[in-house]
């Protein structure tokens, strides 16, 4: 957004209040999943149990700051959505909500995320929630996308948070483990990131967002997708190296992560042939990353109640 | 997804929703309350 709060041209000359359902779009449900996903794996892989209301209680709060983060992100980005096809179509953009509603819908649901995050599991799991709010709304969204296109690479940190939020609602501490779930994320999302941003290149070239490959140019990008991906590799194994999982985890996570190297090979050594180029290696890599999350975090809660 | 035009029957859906996450809040701090109680 580059006007502080003035309503989106179109949301401006609303007759008709918005809907119920603009307000859930605006918690970018999709993502959420995602985000409640690791989440619970992060309570559930962790070595304590709490009460299963307070585990509820804190996913809830996990997927509520989440939601918060993401009505922000769209109220700041509300002008660029509108000029992009993936998301033109977004309550804001589409002129079925005021601008300063979707601000303060995102403002009220953070702050009451927090607060109930503290009061009824603890204040370290409230004050990392509060953080990774800050710093998916203000780091990523307003300070570093449209100024870097390392935007990605240290934004992914946002979306890293809920395992460990997790882990922290479970045992009331920070320790090793979930730091590395924790990491795991954290470089994951540039190479999931960057595929997608290889096949819907023109639209970020056009809002002015400095997108790596816009950036950096296709070559580069694809060279930096493979060294994450190499990366990726012995992190996801680590968890079973240093005895914080075991072997089944280890197994799934070196098959995963192998796999994942092997489409991040074939997308980094590789150029675009042309306008006609369906960008298929760049397609199949993003779909698979999001199944490589799921199935890797489901293997580490399997692993967990896994008599070996 | 198809938009409701008329303002009235916006707000009472959106005032049933509201209602009954008010609701669901009120039954979940109670629950909580027993579960830290327990």
């Amino acid at each position: 957004m580059r006007s502080s709060g003035a309503p989106a041209s179109s949301a401006g000359a609303l007759h008709v209040p918005a809907d119920w359902r603009d307000f859930f779009a605006l918690t970018k449900p999709r993502v959420m999943s995602l985000v409640i996903f690791t989440g619970l794996c992060g309570l559930l892989a962790a070595p304590e149990r709490i009460h299963p209301v307070l585990a509820f209680t804190a996913i809830l709060c996990i997927a509520v700051g989440a939601g918060g983060a993401a009505a922000l992100n769209q109220w700041w980005e509300a002008d660029i959505d509108a000029e992009m096809k993936r998301t033109a179509a977004r309550p804001l953009p589409q002129g079925r909500m005021n601008r300063t509603d979707a601000r303060d819908f995102g403002v009220a649901i953070s702050v009451g995320s927090v607060l109930l995050m503290g009061l009824a599991i603890s204040w370290l799991a409230a004050g990392i929630l509060a953080i990774s709010i800050v710093y998916y709304a203000v780091v990523y969204t307003i300070w570093l996308k449209p100024r870097t296109p390392q935007n990605i690479v240290i934004g992914g940190g946002a979306g890293a948070f809920p395992p460990l939020i997790g882990w922290v609602a479970a045992t009331g501490e920070i320790s090793l483990m979930p730091v590395l779930l924790f990491a795991i994320i954290f470089f994951w999302t540039p190479p999931h990131f960057w595929a997608l941003a290889l096949f819907v290149k023109t639209d970020y070239a056009k809002v002015g967002i400095p997108m790596m490959p816009v950036v950096a140019g296709e070559k580069s990008t694809r060279r930096q997708i493979l060294v994450y991906a190499l990366l990726l590799l012995p992190l996801s194994v680590l968890p079973w190296w240093l005895g914080g999982a075991g072997r089944f985890y280890g197994a799934s996570a070196a098959v995963l992560s192998l796999l994942f190297l092997a489409l991040s090979v074939r997308v980094g050594l590789r150029d675009r042939t042309g306008p006609e180029d369906t960008m298929r290696p760049e397609k199949q890599l993003f779909g698979y990353s999001v199944i490589y999350l799921f199935v890797l975090f489901a293997a580490l809660v399997v692993d967990r109640f896994l008599p070996l | 997804m198809t938009r409701e035009t008329d303002p009235a029957r916006v707000r009472r859906s959106r005032n049933i929703v509201l209602g009954s996450l008010l609701a669901a809040f009120v039954i979940l701090v109670f629950l909580i309350s027993l579960a830290k109680m327990s």
